[in-house]
C-alpha cells in the first residue's frame, strides 16, 4: 500500500462520512459543515489527481464562495432563535431504495466498462498550460462563460430583491 | 465566383435573423415601430436572390450545384456536418421566397397599420422568412428538420397573433400540433436513415441508396415516413384540417406562410429527397396528393368565407403538386410550387384588400355584426377597388389555367405528366390519379370564378357599402400589381424545364446504368400525353367557368336551388367532409374518454377502497361489538391499513412536489435497467 | 488490494452522486436540497478529473471542470435568490409546503 493509496482511503472516507453527515443531519449548520468537509476533501481528491489549478478553483469558489453563500441562505431565511433550524425530511425509506439501486446501476456499469488506460506519468503543473488554453482553444467557451456568470449575477439580484413581484 | 454566390446566399439567410433579433429587442423603440427594418432587409436579400437567379441563368448549366460543408459536432464516432447547397432548384426557390417575403412585408405596412403589437408582428415575420430560407439552403436532413420545426413555429406564433381571440389561440394550437403528428413520421424517417446509413447529408444518403445500401420495403417505408412531414406541413389528406383554421391569423400571414412559403416546404422536400422515394412510395405520395386535391376542391365549392375558399384552394392545389411529384413530374410540380406561390400570394392579398375595404365599410356604417369576410355580403365591388379587381382576375385566370396565364403552363404540365403516366404504366390507379386531376381542375376553375363573381359583381348584401368601401393605400396595391405581373408571365420560358432536372440515381451510382433506352421508348407517349392534356385542360377549365358564370353571373340557374335540391352533398361539403367532426368523434372524444376513465378509477376504485374500508371497519366494530371477536377484529383491521396504504400510495403519486417526482423518475429507470437486464 | 486507479475514484464518485440525490429527494428545506445538487455537481467532477488524468492525455477533462465549477457558482447565485424570493411570499422554505403545482 503506497502513500497514494492510503492518502485516497482517508480523504474517501473523510468525504464519504461528511457527505453521510450533510445528508443525514437534523441540524443545518451541521449539514452546512459537513458540506464544507465534502469540499475539502474533493480539493484533496484533485490535488491526488494531478489537477492543482482545479484544487484551488474549489478552494476559492466552493469553500470560499458557495458555502458562504448557502450559509446566508441559511441564516437570512431560518429564525436564528428557537428550533427552526432543523429540517425534516420525507419520504426516507422509498428514497433509500431508489438510491442505492441507483449505486447498484453505477457500481455495475463501472465494473463492466472497458476502461482503456494509458501510462500515468507523474503530474505535472497544469496553471500554465490552463491559462493557454482558455486563451486560446477555449477562448469561446470562456467568454460565454464571463457573460453567463454576469446574467446569473444580475438575475440573482433582481429575483432576490425584496419588492420584485 | 462559387464563393461569391455562397457569400451572397450566407448574406441573404443570416440579414433577416439579424433583423429579427433588433426587432424583437429594440421595435418599439425604433422609429415607425421598426416595420422599415425588416421589410428593408427582405428588400436587400431580393436584391441579392436575384443577382443569384442571373448567375445561374447565365451559367445555364443543369447539373449546376454549389456545396459547402463544416463539421459541426463531433461525438465519438457520430459526426453531424452542417452545410449549405446552392443548386438551380435553391436559387428559384431563394428567388420566390425573398419576393413574396418582401412584397408581403410592404403590404403588412398598410394592413397591420394600428395593430397592437405592430413591431412583434414584424419580428416574426422576419424570424419565419429566416427559417424558411434555411429550410431551403441547407443539405442535410438533421438541419432541415430544425429549420422545419422553426418555421412550425412561425406559423404557431403568427397563427396567434390575436391571440386574445379564443378561435386564433386554439387554432395556433390546432396547426401546430397537427403538424406535429406529421413531424413525428418525418423524425422517424430520418432515424432510420442515419441508423442504417450514419449520416445525414443529402449527397451521402443519395450516393448509398444509388449502391443499395438501402432498398426494398425499408427504403420504401423510409421516403413514405419522411413524406409524412410533407402531409402535415403541407396539409395533406388526412392532417389537412389545420391550414384552414389557420386563417384567424392576419392575411398577409396567410398569403406569405399559408399559401406561399411554409405549406409549399413540404413540396420542396419532397422535390429535395426526390431519389428516396422508391415506386411503391411515389404511388403512394401521388395517391394523397390526388385525393387532397379532390376533396379540397370540393369543398371549397361550398364555403362562403372568402380566406376559407381560398385556403381550401391552396390545400388543393398542394395536392395537384404532390401529385405531380408522385406520377414523376419532377419539374412540373416544381414549377407549379413556383406559379403558385406569385397568384395564390396575390389571392391572400388581394382577400384581404377586400376585406379591409369592408372591415371599413362597415366600420362607417356603425355595423359590427356582419361578417367582413363573408361573400354573400360582398357583390360590386369591382368598381370600387379596381386595382384589386383587376390583379385578383388576372390570379384566378391563372389558378383556374386560363390559356397564355402562368397557372395554364404549369398545371398542363402536371396534368400532362399525370396522362403520360398512366398511358406507359398501364395500371388502373395511374389512370384514376390523371382523371380525378382533371375533374380537380374543372371543380377549381368553377370555384374560384365563384369567387371573382360573388366578390366584384352583382350587389352586396347591403347597398351602402359601396359608399363606402375604397381601394387600399398604395402600400397595399403595388404588391398586388407586381404579383399580378409575375402571376401573368411566371410561366414563360424553358429556363425551369431545362434547369431544374429531375435527379437521377444514375447519377449518384458509380456504374452508369444507361437510363437512355427507358427513354426513347416513353418519347412518343410522351408528346401525344402532352398535347392532349393540353386541350383537355382547356376544355375543363372552360367548362368549369362556363357553369361558374351561368350560376353566378347569369343566373340562369339558382345557386341556392341546386343546394338545396341536393342537400345532402352540399351538407357533406359545407361540414368539409366532416373530417373535424369525425377527428373529434374519434382523436378528441379517445383523449377525453380516457381522462374520464381515469378520473372514474380515481373516484370509485380508488375512493371506494378506502370508502369500502372504512365500511368494512364498521362492519367490523360492529361484528367484535357482537361477538367480541379479537381475531377477525385483528384481521379486518389489517384489511383496512393494507387497503389505506394503498390508497395512500396511490394518492401520493399526485402531490405537486417536484421531489417525490424526481424519486419517482429514478425509481423508474432502476426498474427498467433491472427489467433490460432480466430479458437481454 | 488492487492499487488504488480510475475505478477507485469512479466508485467513490458514484456513492457521493447517491448521497446528493437521497438530499435532493429527501430534505424538506430547500437550503439543504441546494447542498444535494453541489454535492452531485461534485461527484460529476471528480469523474472528469479521473478521467482527464487516467484516460486522456491533455487536459480537457480539467478545463470542463473550470466550466463546471462555474456553472455550479452560477446555478447556486441564482437558486438562493430565488429560494429567498420563496421566502419573502411563503415565510417557508420548505419545499413540501410550495406545491402549487399539486393536480
Amino acid at each position: 500500500m503506497t502513500f497514494f493509496d492510503v492518502m485516497f482511503y482517508v480523504l474517501a472516507a473523510m468525504i464519504l462520512l461528511s457527505a453521510a453527515i450533510m445528508v443525514f443531519a437534523k441540524n443545518l449548520i451541521y449539514n452546512a459543515v459537513g458540506l464544507l468537509f465534502a469540499f475539502f476533501g474533493v480539493a484533496g481528491l484533485y490535488v491526488m489527481l494531478g489537477a492543482d489549478f482545479l484544487a484551488a478553483t474549489q478552494l476559492l469558489i466552493y469553500v470560499g464562495g458557495i458555502l458562504v453563500l448557502l450559509l446566508f441562505g441559511v441564516m437570512l431565511s431560518q429564525r436564528i432563535t428557537g428550533l427552526e433550524m432543523r429540517t425534516g425530511t420525507l419520504q426516507m425509506l422509498p428514497a433509500v431504495i431508489v438510491c442505492a439501486g441507483v449505486v447498484a446501476i453505477l457500481l455495475r456499469m463501472i465494473w463492466m466498462s472497458p476502461w482503456q488506460k494509458t501510462e500515468v506519468g507523474e503530474p505535472a503543473a497544469t496553471t500554465r498550460t490552463i491559462g493557454t488554453l482558455f486563451m486560446t482553444d477555449y477562448l469561446i467557451p470562456f467568454e460565454i462563460v464571463s457573460v453567463l456568470l454576469l446574467a446569473a449575477l444580475v438575475g440573482a439580484a433582481f429575483i432576490g430583491r425584496r419588492d420584485a413581484r | 465566383m462559387e464563393n461569391l454566390i455562397v457569400t451572397q446566399a450566407i448574406v441573404i439567410f443570416l440579414l433577416p435573423l439579424a433583423a429579427f433579433v433588433i426587432q424583437i429587442f429594440l421595435g418599439r423603440r425604433l422609429p415607425r415601430q421598426g416595420d422599415w427594418l425588416p421589410t428593408s432587409v427582405m428588400f436587400v436579400g431580393l436584391i441579392l436572390a436575384v443577382l443569384i437567379l442571373g448567375r445561374v441563368l447565365a451559367n445555364y448549366d443543369p447539373a449546376f450545384k454549389i456545396t459547402r460543408t463544416f463539421e459541426w459536432m463531433k461525438i465519438g464516432p457520430l459526426v453531424i456536418r452542417f452545410g449549405i447547397l446552392i443548386d438551380n432548384l435553391t436559387a428559384a426557390m431563394l428567388f420566390v421566397v425573398t419576393l413574396i417575403s418582401a412584397l408581403v412585408h410592404l403590404y403588412s405596412i398598410g394592413y397591420m397599420h394600428g395593430d397592437v403589437r405592430y413591431s412583434r408582428y414584424f419580428a416574426y415575420l422576419a424570424l419565419f422568412s429566416f427559417s424558411m430560407l434555411g429550410l431551403v439552403l441547407v443539405d442535410n436532413f438533421f438541419a432541415i428538420y430544425i429549420f422545419w420545426e422553426l418555421v412550425g413555429v412561425c406559423s404557431y406564433l403568427l397563427i396567434g397573433h390575436w391571440f386574445e381571440k379564443k378561435s386564433a389561440s386554439d387554432a395556433a394550437v390546432k396547426a401546430f400540433i397537427t403538424t406535429r403528428i406529421g413531424d413525428l413520421g418525418m423524425f422517424a424517417g430520418i432515424l432510420i436513415i442515419f441508423a442504417t446509413l450514419g449520416t445525414f447529408g443529402f449527397e451521402e444518403v443519395f450516393s448509398s441508396v444509388a449502391a443499395g445500401k438501402l432498398s426494398g420495403g425499408l427504403l420504401t417505408l423510409t421516403g413514405i415516413l419522411v413524406f409524412f412531414g410533407a402531409i402535415g406541413k403541407s396539409a395533406q389528406f388526412p392532417l389537412h384540417v389545420w391550414l384552414p383554421d389557420a386563417m384567424e391569423g392576419p392575411t398577409p400571414v396567410s398569403a406569405l406562410i399559408h399559401a406561399a412559403t411554409m405549406v409549399a416546404a413540404g413540396v420542396y422536400l419532397v422535390g429535395r429527397t426526390y431519389l428516396l422515394y422508391s415506386a411503391d412510395a411515389l404511388l403512394f405520395i401521388a395517391m394523397i396528393g390526388t385525393i387532397t386535391a379532390f376533396i379540397a376542391a370540393t369543398i371549397a365549392i361550398a364555403q362562403v368565407d372568402i380566406k376559407k375558399v381560398l385556403a381550401y384552394s391552396t390545400v388543393s392545389q398542394l395536392g395537384y403538386m404532390i401529385a405531380a411529384l408522385g406520377v414523376g413530374g419532377y419539374t412540373a410540380g416544381l414549377f407549379h410550387l413556383m406559379t403558385h406561390a406569385y397568384f395564390k400570394a396575390l389571392l391572400f392579398l388581394g382577400s384581404g384588400s377586400v376585406i379591409h375595404a369592408m372591415h371599413h365599410a362597415y366600420h362607417q356604417l356603425n355595423d359590427h355584426h356582419s361578417d367582413p369576410q363573408d361573400m354573400r355580403n360582398m357583390g360590386g365591388l369591382r368598381s370600387k377597388l379596381p386595382v384589386t379587381f383587376v390583379t385578383m382576375l388576372a390570379a384566378t385566370c391563372a389558378i383556374s389555367g386560363v390559356p397564355l396565364f402562368s397557372g395554364f403552363f404549369t398545371k398542363d404540365a402536371i396534368l400532362g405528366a399525370a396522362l403520360e403516366k398512366a398511358a406507359t404504366s398501364h395500371d388502373l390507379a395511374h389512370w384514376l390519379i390523371a382523371i380525378v386531376l382533371f375533374v380537380s381542375a374543372g371543380i377549381t376553375a368553377f370555384y374560384m370564378f365563384r369567387l371573382i363573381y360573388m366578390t366584384f359583381f352583382g350587389q352586396p348584401a347591403r347597398r351602402e357599402i359601396l359608399h363606402h368601401a375604397t381601394e387600399s393605400p398604395s402600400v397595399m396595391t403595388v404588391p398586388l400589381i407586381v404579383l399580378g405581373v409575375f402571376s401573368v408571365i411566371g410561366g414563360y420560358g424553358s429556363w425551369f424545364k431545362d434547369l431544374v432536372v429531375k435527379p437521377e440515381l444514375a447519377n449518384y451510382a458509380a456504374v452508369a446504368l444507361a437510363p437512355e433506352a427507358l427513354h426513347e421508348t416513353g418519347h412518343e407517349a410522351a408528346h401525344t400525353a402532352h398535347t392532349m392534356a393540353m386541350w383537355l385542360s382547356i376544355l375543363i377549365a372552360g367548362t368549369g367557368i362556363l357553369l361558374s358564370t351561368a350560376f353566378y353571373y347569369w343566373k340562369k340557374f339558382s345557386a341556392d336551388a341546386v343546394a338545396q335540391r341536393y342537400k345532402p352533398i352540399y351538407n357533406f361539403l359545407w361540414k368539409k367532409w366532416y373530417f373535424d367532426d369525425l377527428y373529434a368523434a374519434t382523436v378528441l372524444a379517445g383523449t377525453h374518454l380516457f381522462s374520464r376513465i381515469s378520473g372514474w378509477f380515481d373516484l370509485k376504485v380508488i375512493d371506494g377502497l378506502v370508502d369500502g374500508a372504512a365500511r368494512v371497519t364498521v362492519f367490523g366494530s360492529w361484528l367484535s361489538g357482537e361477538h367480541d371477536n379479537r381475531i377477525i377484529d385483528g384481521l379486518v383491521n389489517l384489511t383496512a391499513r393494507i387497503v389505506g396504504w394503498f390508497g395512500g400510495t396511490l394518492r401520493e403519486v399526485q402531490t405537486g412536489r417536484v421531489q417525490s417526482y424526481i424519486l419517482m423518475a429514478l425509481g423508474a429507470v432502476v426498474l427498467l435497467y433491472i427489467l433490460q437486464l432480466a430479458f437481454a | 488490494m488492487t492499487p488504488v486507479g480510475l475505478t477507485h475514484f469512479l466508485v467513490l464518485s458514484a456513492i457521493l452522486f447517491a448521497l446528493g440525490l437521497l438530499a435532493v429527494i429527501t430534505k424538506r428545506n430547500a437550503v439543504t436540497v441546494l447542498m444535494g445538487v453541489e454535492l452531485i455537481i461534485n461527484a460529476a467532477n471528480i469523474n472528469f478529473i479521473a478521467f482527464a488524468r487516467y484516460l486522456d492525455k491533455d487536459l480537457d477533462g480539467q478545463m470542463f471542470g473550470v466550466f463546471v465549477i462555474v456553472a455550479a457558482a452560477a446555478s447556486a447565485a441564482v437558486a438562493l435568490a430565488i429560494v429567498l424570493n420563496i421566502y419573502q411570499r411563503m415565510r417557508s422554505v420548505n419545499l413540501d409546503e410550495a406545491d402549487s403545482l399539486a393536480g
